[in-house]
């Protein structure tokens, strides 16, 4: 791959948004935002993050998904952590997302709709919250 | 404890992307046998007393864990630097931003490894924020720098899934020779 100048990623982007205009778009209403504190990276966030995007264009869905990344949600024993707010489903914070965990997210919640039960931490631990 | 270098820099970018800045400035450099790297914001900054406190693990400001006493970001760092024969300083200004500067020595057997350069930019690239980020980034003979706004200009959102497939792709072939 020779170096892309910044004239051609934008040549690439709207090649892209041709594409992405003619399939059927209902509007970006997945958030995924992922725990980028020091736990998190220590614990491999930025994988996560990777894997994230990765699987998310892998299955066509880079058109509805947004990611954010936020500080520590206090969930320090189970980085990485990801939050996923999808509508019509719970907004859950799911802990110990490692980049295969990350692609079953995914899988399971973005395409078929159901929750990984064993990674649900459910929301920010108690003692961070600002009262 | 972070595995890689690139995890002490998306660590101190993530402090100075929170820190209220307008800009913020990460400049890595590598050679065969060194890595160095300055992370500098012009946000809110620390004054002497808090600057020797940030040091400590077990401080914290209190804002990003009300009721929890550990901040380990600098500690980290300032640690694996300690280790390993490598180098680490940090300049603040109450109101006026902080300079963080490190270095490690790659021919030090106890040296991180390097890590996923381009992971890392689009990570610190993509965090929230309204501020300016400009990359400087040296690696041998190979040389470039990047700014956040034209990406944006180029890209959109950068929060956007399409956007960040298409800058992950950008940054890898930044690294080529």
């Amino acid at each position: 791959m020779a170096r892309m100048t910044l004239d051609e990623l934008r040549a690439l982007r709207e090649t892209k948004r041709q594409d992405l205009a003619r399939r059927d778009v209902e509007g970006k209403d997945i958030q995924i935002i992922v725990g980028m504190g020091t736990c998190g990276i220590a614990a491999g966030a930025k994988l996560t993050f990777d894997a994230l995007v990765d699987s998310i264009q892998k299955h066509g869905l880079e058109s509805k998904v947004l990611i954010r990344q936020t500080g520590c949600m206090g969930l320090c024993y189970v980085e990485p952590t990801v939050e996923v707010a999808y509508p019509g489903m719970p907004t859950v914070i799911y802990g110990k997302m490692t980049s295969d965990a990350a692609e079953e997210l995914v899988q399971k919640h973005l395409v078929e709709h159901t929750l990984l039960d064993n990674h649900i931490f459910d929301r920010p631990a108690a003692d961070i919250l600002k009262k | 404890m972070h595995y890689a270098i690139v995890d002490f820099v998306t660590d101190i970018a993530q402090n100075a992307c929170e820190s209220g800045a307008s800009r913020v400035g990460i400049v890595f450099s590598e050679d065969d046998d060194r890595v160095d790297v300055a992370v500098e914001d012009d946000g809110k900054g620390m004054d002497a007393g808090q600057l020797a406190r940030a040091l400590d693990p077990f401080y914290t400001d209190g804002e990003k864990h009300p009721g929890r006493k550990v901040g380990l970001g600098l500690p980290f760092l300032k640690q694996a630097a300690d280790q390993d024969g490598g180098r680490f300083s940090i300049r603040s200004e109450l109101g006026r931003g902080t300079a963080v500067e490190f270095g490690f020595d790659k021919r030090n057997v106890d040296c991180p490894p390097v890590g996923d350069v381009p992971g890392m930019l689009l990570s610190a690239l993509c965090m929230p924020g309204g501020h300016e980020m400009t990359i400087a980034r040296r690696r041998g003979s190979l040389s470039y720098e990047l700014r956040k706004s034209e990406l944006i200009e180029a890209l959109g959102n950068l929060e956007e899934v399409s956007s960040l497939a298409l800058l992950k792709q950008f940054l890898r072939s930044q690294e080529e020779g």
